[in-house]
């Protein structure tokens, strides 16, 4: 079938010489066919894939998608950046890393599927958390930026130093069954912070009880986020710049907003006042890693010590604040009142009784407690670690989640 | 003005678990007041103290941020629909 039509000098690979040098081989030709024979792509197109360097924030549910595609499409130079190790819980949505890759490092598994995808290009893992004092250095080599993060301080850090940088942030977030994507800082575009000058105090984040995401959600708003990255390489179509695109995907619907560049925006506005990289933490009202909403001091008590009173016959009443489809994965029998109802079930508490209450990690059920003694609750504990505690410490056989 | 306004997933917990909530409202401020007079718990979600919309929540009427327009007097027109659209962060505790 395949007949070698009007060889070309010296049977020469069809490099074009006024691509940079850089041509393809026999072999990438083939493997890049589908692009090739496509006139929007060709062998032009190709090749700037080929000269494009993005680096990648997040190797995980987004990341997934992101490290595929532009692997599989030939992005000659990828950059992965992610301190995490792959957990079990991971595997239902980041579909880069498999059962095996359990307790290896992201970057390391990803960079082994990558390779295996894509022999031909290089992929450079970088194995450590981003900060303000690593992000420019780490960005500068790369021509676009692609924000697949989990919090709202890396966001804020990664939309910055694009600025700073003058580099284009492809930028998707998820939340349960709701996307968000858009180009960031391109040239006369908007940045992250036009559309959200400051992020929301901790407290408001929503809590785990809401937390959650579909599995299938970051492949699509990640593979979003490829689409738009091969097409800034490649010059080609109309990207997301000025346009937040919303998806929804229990409705199954695309909704696009506009966005302006914001004239006051502190970081890409006429007048800037952010000139450097700050303590995105502190800014995000964050202090320290992962730090739990506003310090609350409550009483506590441990697993053991749940279990120990229990098994005396104590008179204690377990009260769960969790969620009832939490509660069906697994329970410990005590009362079920969702924290969000707790203000309006106060009633259905014995405040002459002891109360031990729970949720997955002791978080909410601190809140709970906090609000029962306000309340004028008095013999009230918290679960110290929640449910999850209680699985590692008194009884393997309650599954955690 | 019969407006349509389109709760975001994180706030629906505070809406009664709604989607969406069809009222009546001359201006986007009428609309969203009479949306926290509904759903009380929604207000310290979508305004600060002394009742000014909060930083990281933006508001569109269709596809217009209400900060280039009238911001809360924008007017409304019949079907209009207005978009909470709080910032997300991506991913999930652990």
């Amino acid at each position: 079938m395949v007949t070698k039509v009007q060889p070309m000098a010296g049977n020469a690979p069809a490099a074009r010489p006024d691509a940079g040098g850089a041509g393809l081989s026999k072999e990438e030709i083939l493997r890049y066919s589908r692009h090739l024979i496509m006139p929007e792509v060709g062998m032009e197109g190709q090749l700037k894939l080929k000269q494009a360097k993005v680096l990648l924030i997040g190797t995980g549910g987004l990341g997934a998608p992101l490290g595929l595609y532009l692997a599989a499409a030939g992005v000659g130079r990828l950059g992965l950046v992610d301190f995490d190790v792959v957990d079990f819980t991971n595997l239902q949505r980041q579909v880069t890393f498999g059962s095996s890759d359990v307790g290896r490092a992201k970057t390391e598994a990803a960079r082994e599927r990558l390779a295996n995808l894509n022999p031909d290009i290089q992929i450079e893992p970088f194995e450590t958390k981003l900060t303000s004092e690593n992000a420019l250095e780490l960005f500068k080599d790369f021509d676009i930026i692609v924000d697949g993060t989990d919090n709202f301080p890396t966001r804020y850090l990664v939309n910055d130093a694009c600025v700073l940088l003058g580099k284009p942030n492809v930028y998707g977030s998820i939340f349960r069954f709701e996307g968000q994507v858009s180009v960031f800082g391109a040239p006369g575009g908007p940045c992250y912070r036009c559309l959200y000058p400051e992020p929301p105090p901790p407290g408001l984040v929503p809590s785990c009880a809401e937390g959650g995401v579909l599995g299938v959600l970051p492949g699509i708003v990640g593979s979003i986020q490829a689409m738009e990255t091969i097409k800034l390489i490649l010059g080609r179509g109309e990207n997301l710049i000025g346009r937040l695109l919303l998806f929804d995907a229990l409705a199954m619907k695309f909704r696009e907003m506009k966005l302006r560049k914001n004239a006051n925006c502190p970081m890409c506005g006429q007048h800037r006042t952010i000139t450097k990289l700050i303590d995105y933490y502190e800014f995000c009202g964050i202090r320290g890693e992962e730090a739990p909403a506003p310090n609350l001091q409550v009483p506590e008590i441990t697993p053991r010590e749940l279990k120990s009173r229990l098994d005396r016959g104590e008179d204690l009443y377990i009260l769960d604040v969790r969620e009832p489809h939490e509660y069906q994965i697994c329970n410990l029998r005590g009362h079920l009142i969702p924290l969000g109802e707790l203000p309006r079930r106060v009633h259905e508490l014995d405040s002459s009784r002891e109360i031990v209450a729970h949720c997955r990690s002791g978080k909410r059920s601190a809140e709970a407690v906090d609000f029962l003694k306000k309340a004028g609750f008095r013999k009230i504990w918290n679960l110290k670690g929640g449910i999850l505690a209680w699985s590692e410490e008194v009884d393997p056989s309650v599954p955690k989640y | 003005m019969p407006v349509k306004v389109m709760i975001p997933t994180p706030l629906r917990a505070y809406a009664g678990k709604r989607e969406a909530v069809e009222l009546d409202a001359a201006t986007v401020g009428e609309a969203l007041g009479r949306l926290t007079s509904e759903f009380s718990e929604l207000r310290k979600h979508l305004f600060t103290d002394d009742g000014k919309l909060r930083s990281f929540v933006n508001v569109y009427i269709n596809d217009e941020d209400i900060r280039y327009l009238a911001k809360e007097n924008t007017r409304t027109k019949d079907g209009d629909t207005i978009s909470i659209i709080p910032s997300i962060a991506g991913g999930c505790c652990s």
